[in-house]
């Protein structure tokens, strides 16, 4: 596992997320690592291009119930996209609930391939045009954890996530 | 309008913290954007979509419609607010729904649709932190923004101690926060239909974004089985991808945010399971993903708008709240008195005049002074002082307010019977002048005495704590006319505007910029010319502004087409024959003289750089000085070339920051905002009184800006051209 020192990490530090880098072979050891329990999870839709991951050797719940979800502190879900100058996730909701484990959890763990990270804003938002355009699919572009300034000051963790971690996994298939 | 009183007590009770939120946001504003390489090409991006879709609306919106039944929702185009919330209201019947959750929307405020649902019985939940503020503690929001941005965390912890009394007193911010959160929690999982706004809606796929920071709008959706948004037809844009200019301008022009936490692009009726959040048996997969979705598109007086040349570009605002935060009255009253039923900003005077009507726009109005710092500001690129002003003149001639004996003479205008009194007098500012001079000294004796203040401050309401301008016996056009050229072999040839206050009060200005100028090898004529029509513009008194714009340019093309280059020294009238005269001139005219006119310092900068030998000026010798330039020269992009200039011949300058002094033309002057004008003042107050600053001589640019700094401080501060020629 290591530190990267790419501009989307660097975007990722200022934001106060942690950010890990592994190979394929390493994501459950990086989820084990990140994920505070109880925690549940989603596996990627089929839309996604590196969706695979080797989810389920982490041990996670990852079709948990309702129930499980609201008890849950960590939340584990697939980035489709990664925005290099933003240090922004795209997250697109999937009809088994990838939506409701990224937001109602104090901790949220986004894997990511290296490949899909864009490097800027115009090109994922190209990108993001045409895949809504086919699959007529929503998506959130989450930059950071959730924040609230209208108590008077800032604050971490407002409605969503208060803590967020990139696992960015390197190479090939 | 608001009254001296209302204001006053505004700032006592709300001033603070609105000051400081609204501050910080336009601090974070000039931060981040700086930080964008493309930032200009970004603002011209999104006003060209905008400019766009708003041409092809009707076009758009059908095509919107279709797309959003292909998805399986509904739509529904709604006339006006009554319109909307009766649809609205048997959509929840339908739903037979206890509670509707709300993520903030300025839109479902503009047609007030909790006041109906809650008739119905209907629990209607505000979860954005700051509107749920505001709900329990009943009042309006004073940003569009950021709600309740008039509350400090105390008072904040005061309410929410006194409303639901917890085991401990709540007092940090995130201790408020997170009972917020849990409180609203349990209230959105448990609600059925989820109201949102949508802060742009696309035709091709019907993805809407909704730009956010708690994650509220995102649990209003995936928490409700009846999703329903409500949104201006105005909000309609072509694709999803163009939506990119708006996603890396929209935080940054607002709050001074890179980018919010979340941009949700969704395309409703969106996928996520409808889940039940007590089951602990089935799992998520299991849940079906129906969810009904209706978007309520609402006219309430847009379409009226598009059709009208002047009120269209309110339709490309994107509610960022730039114009509000980069307002220096703004930042003293908020919301609360700068704005109407719904909006607030520089940029409501349109909406409240489009939506509402003229008499709400008139509460209000007469905040904006044109100052224009809200037009760089304005990441869709519009003309926000110049809707102001057209408000401002419907207004006048909507009133009925008869002219008077008193000012009649002085008003030869060409808005007879329409603005008040004291808008016709600052109008007419001109003649006022002239009978000035003419009659100085007496006429500079008879505005000081008790009785004739007293008598201005009853017909005029000028403020009696105000000093008035004093007159000169001789005009700078006067003494330019008799004197001859002192240069013989000029290098550029200029014609020097005499400008209303050069020409009458601040004569040595003018004598010191002819000086400066013949130094440098300029020949110099100073012609007697029209007012530029500022003074009358500022009341919105547009057709007597044109009558100026044409006055001015009739004489002043001869010399152009002469070949002088026109040098201005009152940055407001300079902000005329760049930025106004094209509202009131052909094209032609205005470029004519736009192009060969020249603020004085920007003149002398461009002839240092083309050779002009800067020892042909006096030398500073270092001398330590503070500068404040001007509102309308610093959305030119003027005040570097004063500072340059100065740090040319020898001095340290160091400049001051506030976006207006205060004063802005003849508001300060008006009773019922002096108090206002020295709230904005005391801002520059304070850094001319700084650590390092305190003993600096001051100088400035603007005739306003150095009534209003006289007022302010011990020191008399000087025009900078007065400086290069002692």
């Amino acid at each position: 596992m290591t530190e990267s020192d790419s501009p989307f990490a660097a975007s990722l530090d200022e934001l106060g997320v942690t950010v890990t880098s592994t190979d394929r072979a390493g994501v459950p050891a990086a989820i084990d690592e990140a994920v505070v329990e109880p925690a549940v999870g989603v596996s990627p839709g089929e839309e996604f291009a590196h969706g695979d991951f080797p989810l389920a050797e982490a041990g996670i719940d990852l079709d948990p119930t309702p129930a499980a979800l609201e008890a849950a502190t960590t939340g584990v879900s697939v980035a489709e996209l990664g925005i290099g100058d933003y240090g922004s996730l795209a997250l697109t909701s999937t009809g088994d609930g990838s939506e409701l484990v990224s937001l109602f959890v104090e901790r949220h763990v986004a894997l990511l391939h290296e490949d899909d990270i864009a490097p800027d804003m115009d090109e994922a938002v190209e990108t993001l045009e045409k895949t809504l355009a086919r699959t007529r699919g929503s998506t959130i572009i989450a930059t950071g954890p959730s924040a609230t300034a209208d108590m008077g000051a800032l604050v971490k963790g407002a409605h969503g996530p208060e803590t967020v971690h990139v696992i960015v996994v390197e190479g090939g298939e | 309008m608001a009254t001296a009183d209302e204001l006053r007590e505004l700032m006592r009770t709300e001033g603070a913290a609105v000051a400081e939120n609204t501050q910080g946001f336009n601090e974070g504003r000039y931060r981040s954007v700086a930080e964008l390489s493309d930032y200009e090409e970004l603002k011209s991006e999104a006003r060209a979509i905008k400019e766009d879709a708003i041409e092809r609306l009707p076009e758009l919106l059908d095509e919107l419609t279709e797309t959003v039944e292909e998805n399986g929702g509904t739509v529904y185009l709604a006339d006006d607010a009554a319109d909307a919330n009766d649809y609205i209201r048997e959509v929840v019947a339908d739903r037979d729904a206890d509670r509707v959750v709300k993520s903030k929307s300025m839109t479902s405020e503009e047609i007030e649709v909790n006041d109906t649902l809650e008739a119905d019985g209907v629990d209607v939940v505000e979860t954005d932190l700051g509107e749920w503020v505001l709900q329990v503690a009943d009042e309006a929001p004073s940003h569009i923004v950021a709600p309740a941005i008039h509350k400090s965390r105390e008072s904040i912890a005061e309410l929410f101690n006194e409303v639901f009394d917890p085991d401990e007193p709540l007092e940090t911010a995130e201790e408020l926060t997170r009972f917020a959160r849990e409180k609203l929690g349990e209230k959105i999982v448990d609600a059925e239909v989820g109201l949102t706004g949508a802060n742009f809606v696309t035709a091709e796929s019907g993805t809407m974004a909704l730009v956010t920071s708690e994650g509220n709008a995102r649990k209003t959706v995936a928490a409700t089985d009846t999703h329903v948004a409500v949104a201006g037809v105005e909000k309609v844009i072509p694709t999803v991808g163009d939506l990119h200019p708006f996603v890396e301008l929209i935080g940054r022009s607002g709050t001074g945010q890179d980018i919010t936490s979340y941009v949700s692009l969704l395309t409703p009726p969106v996928e996520t399971p409808v889940v039940d959040f007590d089951d602990d048996e089935t799992p998520l997969s299991e849940f079906d993903t129906d969810r009904e979705f209706h978007l309520v598109l609402i006219d309430n007086g847009r379409m009226a708008m598009r059709e009208d040349d002047q009120l269209r570009e309110t339709l490309y605002c994107i509610r960022c709240s730039a114009c509000a935060n980069s307002c220096a009255n703004f930042q003293s009253v908020g919301g609360h008195a700068f704005g109407g039923e719904t909006y607030s900003g520089g940029i409501a005077t349109g909406w409240e005049a489009g939506i509402e009507g003229l008499d709400v726009a008139a509460e209000f109005n007469d905040l904006c002074t044109g100052c224009s710092r809200c037009v760089n500001a304005c990441p869709v690129e519009i003309d926000i002082p110049w809707i102001n002003t057209v408000v401002r003149d419907r207004i006048n001639r909507e009133g009925d307010e008869p002219a008077d004996w008193l000012v009649d003479g002085l008003t030869p205008d060409a808005e007879p019977d329409s603005p008040s009194l004291q808008k016709r007098f600052f109008g007419n500012f001109e003649t006022v002048a002239k009978l000035g001079t003419a009659t100085a000294p007496v006429s500079n004796w008879l505005a000081s005495t008790g009785l004739s203040r007293k008598a201005m401050a009853w017909a005029l309401d000028i403020d009696p704590r105000r000093e008035l301008p004093s007159f000169e016996r001789e005009t700078f056009v006067d003494w330019a006319r008799n004197r001859d050229s002192t240069v013989e072999d000029p290098q550029r040839r200029a014609v020097v505007y005499p400008d209303l206050y050069t020409n009458h009060v601040q004569v040595s200005r003018g004598k010191a910029a002819v000086k400066v100028l013949e130094a440098l090898g300029v020949d110099v004529v100073v012609p007697a010319v029209a007012s530029s029509g500022r003074a009358p513009l500022s009341q919105g008194m547009v057709a007597t502004a044109r009558t100026h714009a044409q006055r001015v340019t009739e004489t002043l093309a001869p010399h152009v087409d002469d070949g002088r280059d026109v040098i201005v020294i009152e940055p407001s009238d300079h902000a005329m024959f760049q930025r106004e005269y094209e509202k009131l001139l052909d094209e032609a005219t205005f470029t004519d003289l736009a192009e060969n006119s020249y603020e004085v310092f920007e003149y002398v900068y461009g002839l240092l750089e083309n050779g002009a030998a800067v020892g042909q000026l006096p030398s500073g010798d270092d001398e330590a000085l503070a500068y404040h330039s001007h509102c309308q020269q610093r959305t030119l992009g003027l005040e570097a070339h004063t500072v340059a200039v100065l740090e040319q011949c020898g001095y340290d300058v160091v400049t001051s920051d506030v976006e207006c002094c205060g004063m802005a033309g003849s508001f300060g002057y008006k009773s019922d905002y002096y108090e206002l004008s020295m709230d904005v003042g005391d801002r520059l107050r304070e850094q001319l009184e700084a650590n390092g600053v305190q003993d600096r001589r001051v100088v400035a640019s603007g005739t306003s800006c150095l009534e209003q700094i006289d007022a302010l401080l011990e020191r008399h501060p000087s025009h900078p051209i007065e400086l290069l020629a002692e």
